[in-house]
């Protein structure tokens, strides 16, 4: 099979400025386990765009670092 | 690969509404046991109550309504077909569930004297309690679920029940983060793994974008399917009328007891109760297609102290993004209409009546297995439904595993198991899991969604038989992607289910939900009945009728039609 590689707009955004290294709170409460760290940065991101724009990464995040988007195909 | 092996007395597979309850209330029932709760998420956020639940939806409170009363009037909504006994658990044992909900920290609305301050949304009867403050229910749980130690497997998702010598023994899964194999050995099971809510595609395209929490994928009626376990009315299919491209709830339970209503393009009403039934979902399919559409939850003509107060519930529970999508297509309650449109299908038993078979004891067919919850076959059931058949399995779990011992698994069943699951693996470079997905579920829409039409069933259906070669081609780079991979084998279990039951059943029934095109008509004479579908010993999908049992609150079917039309 050959793959291509196709970017997607994915709905959440993390401010890496007050994302902490040593937190992994949306990362443990995400329903569909798609926000992983950065090992480089430590940082959190979104690698799986499946989100359900349910919110509990944004509201358990304990710096507010957090901003869900609703999705681009429904906004 | 690694493998972990676990042993527990009763394991719970999914911790959600059903979940969470079924673990504690076996170790109220034999604090000595093992209970294990295994889940694919994390249950502080999983299944659907992840955020948090708006309002009860069937509450049979003394002094308001029985359960006597409460059987009868879905009995009349289920347009009869249904086991009364399982809804009367819902009746009898509801107020029970909200009482030790409350003794939780869990909060329900009150009046002025203190009385749960109960709302009319039902055709006949008062069975919604508001929940404004319901946001925090799942943590609520999560804390209970420690607090009676029972123990949790968080991110391990189970594909296979294990069964030997005609019962239960344990289950099969894998973490979905490291990869490992894991294999539980286990006296008794229960199924509570939600709805099949990623069947249909939605119309935004977004494979996520469902009503259901798009983990619950159909993983139990899948498994209970391959257990040999009986499943019942599959082709009652879920279908909701939802806020246009979100596909989250508008949502007139919370709404309609302020005075709103659901309203055709020129404002007018075109049906008298917005209770989610088939025949209200026909009603809307009808006027979107009368020229009348699009429909919309219509509150603008109420004064702005309510708006704030509707918008107050809505912004903070269940689905608190409505928020920002209406914000960020400038609409305002006060001025606009939600527009509405009919979701594609799934199945869950919660909102109409498809589900694993279970009888008033949360049993399934097979012995030492257990659904609750929305997969579980007991209509119209909701959030405290839920509760009460995670309730029933856990206690009555802990009775049945009493003397019985481990039994070890087949070696074989366990090899070929292993197999099924790693393969994606094996093929980095295969078709990713979402195209594989997408074209699956836009052959679902295609061919599936009603109206129903046997030549378009058929060909859908010897496209999901075709579609496990398809499977087949699936390649995963990780243990993230093969948990999806997984889930789409989950769907087209579900799909070739939908079909083959909605290809058996001859007549229509529950409006939209299972209305053909070729039998137009409610046939009792032949259709009053399950229709119920397993897995025969030769592993092909055979569909058979299993009568009603006779009622325990009598209902004249023939006076009493459901009928919310407004002419």
């Amino acid at each position: 099979m050959a793959l291509a590689t196709q970017r997607v707009d994915v709905p959440v955004i993390v401010d890496e400025s007050k994302c902490l290294e040593k937190c992994k709170a949306c990362i443990e409460v995400c329903p569909l386990d798609v926000l992983v760290k950065n090992p480089e940065t430590g940082k959190a991101y979104m690698k799986y765009d499946e989100c359900w724009f349910c919110l509990p990464c944004e509201k358990e995040c304990p710096t507010n670092a957090i901003t869900v988007q609703i999705p681009f195909l429904l906004r | 690969m690694n493998t972990q092996h676990l042993q527990t007395d009763f394991l719970v597979i999914g911790g959600g509404t059903a979940g969470t309850m079924a673990g504690i209330k076996a170790k109220q029932a034999n604090p000595d046991a093992d209970v294990l709760i295994l889940e694919k998420a994390n249950i502080r956020r999983s299944g659907a109550i992840a955020m948090g639940m708006d309002g009860v939806n069937t509450a049979v409170i003394p002094g308001n309504s029985t359960p006597e009363q409460y059987v009868r009037e879905i009995t009349i909504a289920n347009d009869g077909v249904l086991e009364q006994k399982n809804v009367y658990q819902t009746g009898r044992w509801g107020f029970e569930v909200i009482q030790e909900l409350e003794s939780w920290g869990v909060k329900f609305q009150k009046d002025h004297e203190g009385n749960y301050d109960l709302k009319q949304v039902h055709r006949v009867g008062k069975y919604v309690l508001p929940m404004p403050e319901g946001k925090d229910l799942k943590k609520i749980l999560a804390r209970q679920v420690k607090r009676h130690k029972v123990r949790v497997t968080n991110r391990v998702m189970a594909t296979r029940v294990m069964v030997k010598d005609g019962r239960a023994i344990g289950a099969v899964g894998f973490d979905v983060r490291k990869g490992d194999f894991v294999v539980i050995q286990a006296k008794a099971v229960v199924l509570c793994t939600g709805a099949c809510g990623r069947l249909g595609l939605p119309a935004s395209g977004y494979l996520y974008g469902t009503y259901e929490n798009p983990t619950n994928a159909g993983d139990g009626y899948s498994m209970a399917y391959h257990a040999g376990a009986e499943l019942t009315n599959i082709e009652c299919f879920q279908i909701n009328p939802l806020i246009k491209d979100y596909n989250g709830p508008a949502c007139a339970y919370v709404a309609s007891p302020f005075g709103a209503y659901t309203a055709n393009a020129e404002g007018n009403r075109f049906i008298s109760c917005d209770y989610w039934s088939g025949q209200m979902m026909l009603e809307t399919w009808k006027e979107l297609n009368s020229g009348k559409g699009p429909v919309h939850l219509k509150m603008y003509h109420l004064d702005d102290d309510t708006i704030s107060e509707i918008e107050r519930v809505l912004w903070a529970n269940e689905r608190p993004s409505r928020e920002r999508f209406h914000e960020g297509r400038g609409e305002d309650y006060r001025t606009d209409g939600v527009e509405m449109n009919i979701s594609e299908i799934g199945l869950c038993s919660g909102h109409s009546a498809s589900g694993v078979w279970v009888n008033d004891k949360a049993e399934t067919t097979v012995p030492g297995l257990y659904a609750a919850g929305d997969m579980a076959s007991v209509p119209h059931n909701y959030m405290i439904g839920a509760f009460v058949s995670g309730r029933l399995s856990g206690i009555n779990a802990m009775d049945y595993v009493e003397g019985l011992e481990h039994v070890e698994p087949d070696p074989e069943f366990l090899a070929t198991e292993k197999a099924r699951i790693y393969a994606p693996l094996d093929r980095p470079d295969g078709v990713p899991h979402t195209q594989v997905e997408y074209k699956l579920r836009r052959y679902v829409n295609d061919y599936l969604q009603p109206p129903k039409s046997p030549t378009k069933m058929d060909i859908g259906l010897a496209a999901f038989e075709r579609y496990h070669e398809t499977l087949d081609l699936m390649g995963a780079q990780d243990p993230h992607e093969l948990m999806r991979c997984m889930e789409v084998h989950f769907i087209r279990d579900c799909a070739e289910m939908a079909a083959r039951a909605s290809l058996y059943r001859k007549e229509s029934r529950w409006g939209l939900y299972h209305y053909r095109l070729d039998y137009p008509e409610k046939n009792n004479e032949e259709w009053f009945c399950h229709a119920n579908l397993k897995k025969s010993e030769t592993g092909e999908m055979e569909m058979f009728k299993r009568p009603v049992s006779p009622y325990m609150v009598e209902v004249n079917l023939q006076q009493e039609v459901y009928d919310v039309a407004v002419r």
